[in-house]
C-alpha cells in the first residue's frame, strides 16, 4: 500500500516538474537562470568595488580610509534583507529623479539590473575585506622590488600584486560567490522572479510544497557543489609554484 | 575599546560634525509622527528578534557539538550523515529552508488526524516553531563545520595526558576537549552569532512579527519608506555592536587576550 502510494506520489512529482507547460520545471529553470545572472553580475560588481575599496583602505588618504571603514562596517552589520530594501528604494528613487530631471516619466527598473546593483554593493563590502587581507599577505618586498624597477602603480597591481595575492584571496572569494548565489534568494522577498520566488509560485498554485522546494534546494545544491569544484581548480592554479599548505592549519 | 585620542584627529572631527549634521537633518526633515503609534508594536518586535536570536544560537550550538564531534572523530556512519547535513544546510538558501519547513510541513501536518488531536497542535499551527527550527538547523549546520575544526585543533598531547591519568572518556570530553574547542572557536562564534542576527528578519516572511516585520508594516500602512528602514538598520548595527563587545569581553575573560582587529561580520 505504502509502496504503491510512494510510486504514485513520485509519478505525480515527475509530472509537476516536467519541462513542458503543464509541469513547472521550465519556470524553475528560468528562475535559476535569472538567479545565476544576478549572482554573476553582483559578484563582478562586488569584485570591482572590492578592488578599489581594498586599495583605498590600504593606500588611500585618511578620509578615504575612514569612509571605507564605515562602508564595510555598516554593510556587514545590517541584514542583507534590510540593505536590499534600502538600496532598492534608493536606486529606483535616483533613477526616477534623473529621469524626471531629463523630462521623462516614471522608469520601470529592470529586475536583473536592480538585483545586480543591490547585491553588488553588499558583496563589495565583503570583497573589500577579503582583498585587503590578501594584498596585505603579499610580501612587501615583492611590491617594493616592482617599484624599484620603475613600474607604474597600475602595472605593479596587474603584474605583481594581483597574481601574488590570488592564492590568499581565492578561498574567501569562493565563499563570497556562494553567498552571492544564496543571497539572490532574498530578492524573492522584494518580488524579483528568481528561483525561490518561481518555486514558491509553483508550489502555492499546485499545493505540492515539498516537491518544488526540494527540487529548488537540489538546484541550489548542484550550483554550490559545481562551484566548489571549479574554485578548487582555480585555487590550485592560483597557488601554483607556492609551497603546499597541507599539514599546516586545516 | 575605541581610543579617545584617535577620534580627536581633525579629519575625524569634521566627519563627526558632518554625521551629527546628517542626524539632525534626519530628525528635522524626515517624518517621525508615526513613531508613538507603532512604538509598542516595535518593542514587541525587538523582543521577538532578540528572543529568537538567543534561543536559536543556544539550541544550534548544542546541536553543533555532536555534529562537529561526529565529523571530527566519529565512525563513518555518523560522520557521513553529519557531513551531508552541513553541506545541505550550507549549500541552500536559508529562505528556501524556512519556506520548505513552514509551507511544506505546515501543509502536511493537517492531513494527519493524530497530529491535529495531539497536544502539540496549538504550537504547530503557529509560525514561530518553524522559524526556531529553521534558524536552529541553519546555525547548527554552519557551526558544525566550525566545531569540526575546533575539535581537531585541540592538541593531541592534552588528550593523551588526560588518558594517561586514567580519565574516563566522558570526563575527558567534558573537562578538556570541549572547553579547549570552545576556546578555539570563540572569535568565530562571535561572527557566526552576528550572521545569525542578520538571518532573523527572514522569519518575517512566514508571518512571525519581529522588528523587521514591524518596519514593513509601517511602510505599507503609512507609505513612509526610508524612516523605518533607517531605524531598523540602526537597531541591527547596535545589536551587532553589543554582540561583538560581548564576545570581546568573553575573549578577554576566557583567553586573557582579546583580538582587537577581529572583523565583525
Amino acid at each position: 500500500m505504502t509502496g504503491l502510494l510512494e510510486s504514485l506520489g513520485l509519478a505525480q512529482s515527475a509530472e509537476l516538474l516536467s519541462l513542458s507547460p503543464p509541469g513547472w520545471g521550465g519556470n524553475l529553470l528560468r528562475g535559476l537562470s535569472h538567479s545565476l545572472q544576478i549572482a554573476f553580475g553582483a559578484y563582478a560588481l562586488g569584485l570591482v568595488i572590492g578592488l578599489f575599496g581594498a586599495y583605498g583602505k590600504l593606500y588611500g588618504g585618511k578620509v578615504t580610509r575612514d569612509l571605507l571603514a564605515i562602508y564595510t562596517t555598516v554593510i556587514r552589520a545590517v541584514p542583507e534583507l534590510v540593505l536590499i530594501l534600502i538600496l532598492y528604494y534608493v536606486g529606483s528613487d535616483i533613477i526616477n529623479k534623473i529621469s524626471a530631471a531629463m523630462g521623462g516619466g516614471r522608469v520601470e527598473v529592470n529586475g536583473v539590473a536592480a538585483g545586480i546593483w543591490v547585491l553588488g554593493v553588499v558583496q563589495g563590502a565583503y570583497a573589500t575585506e577579503i582583498l585587503r587581507g590578501a594584498i596585505q599577505a603579499v610580501p612587501p618586498g615583492q611590491i617594493e622590488a616592482a617599484k624599484s624597477y620603475g613600474m607604474p602603480a597600475f602595472m605593479t597591481m596587474r603584474r605583481v600584486t594581483i597574481p601574488a595575492m590570488m592564492g590568499f584571496a581565492v578561498p574567501g572569494l569562493a565563499n563570497l560567490w556562494l553567498i552571492a548565489t544564496k543571497d539572490t534568494a532574498l530578492l524573492a522577498v522584494v518580488g524579483f522572479n528568481e528561483l525561490t520566488l518561481e518555486t514558491r509560485q509553483a508550489a502555492s498554485s499546485t499545493r505540492a510544497y515539498f516537491t518544488f522546494f526540494l527540487a529548488a534546494g537540489f538546484l541550489y545544491l548542484m550550483v554550490t557543489l559545481f562551484s566548489g569544484g571549479i574554485f578548487a581548480r582555480i585555487e590550485k592554479w592560483a597557488r601554483r609554484g607556492q609551497p603546499s599548505l597541507k599539514g599546516g592549519g586545516r | 575599546m575605541i581610543d579617545l585620542r584617535s577620534l580627536m584627529q581633525p579629519h575625524r572631527i569634521v566627519m563627526m560634525l558632518v554625521f551629527a549634521g546628517i542626524v539632525i537633518w534626519c530628525a528635522m526633515a524626515l517624518r517621525w509622527d508615526w513613531l508613538p503609534k507603532y512604538a509598542p508594536l516595535a518593542l514587541q518586535g525587538i523582543w521577538t528578534t532578540l528572543w529568537l536570536l538567543v534561543v536559536t544560537v543556544v539550541l544550534g550550538f548544542l546541536l553543533a557539538v555532536p555534529l562537529g564531534l561526529a565529523q571530527a572523530v566519529g565512525p563513518w556512519y555518523l560522520a557521513a550523515p553529519a557531513k551531508a547535513f552541513c553541506t545541505i544546510i550550507r549549500g541552500t538558501p536559508l529562505l528556501l529552508q524556512l519556506w520548505l519547513l513552514y509551507y511544506g510541513l505546515g501543509s502536511l501536518f493537517p492531513q494527519f488526524p493524530w497530529i491535529r488531536s495531539s497536544e502539540l497542535w496549538p504550537y504547530l499551527r503557529q509560525a514561530w516553531p518553524y522559524a526556531v527550527l529553521a534558524l536552529t538547523l541553519s546555525y547548527a549546520g554552519y557551526e558544525g563545520e566550525v566545531m569540526r575544526g575546533a575539535f581537531k585543533g585541540v592538541a593531541k598531547g592534552q588528550l593523551e595526558a588526560a588518558k594517561s591519568f586514567g580519565m574516563p572518556r566522558l570526563t575527558m570530553f567534558r573537562r578538556i576537549w570541549l572547553p579547549q574547542a570552545i576556546r578555539n572557536v570563540l572569535p568565530t562564534l562571535g561572527g557566526e552569532t552576528i550572521l545569525q542576527l542578520k538571518a532573523t528578519p527572514l522569519v518575517a516572511t512566514i508571518t512571525v512579527v519581529d522588528i523587521y516585520a514591524v518596519s514593513s508594516r509601517v511602510r505599507s500602512d503609512t507609505f513612509i519608506v526610508y524612516e523605518p528602514l533607517i531605524l531598523l538598520a540602526v537597531f541591527y548595527i547596535l545589536v551587532a555592536g553589543f554582540i561583538a563587545l560581548g564576545f570581546h569581553w568573553l575573549e578577554v575573560k576566557v583567553l586573557g587576550t582579546g583580538n582587537r582587529n577581529r572583523s565583525a561580520g
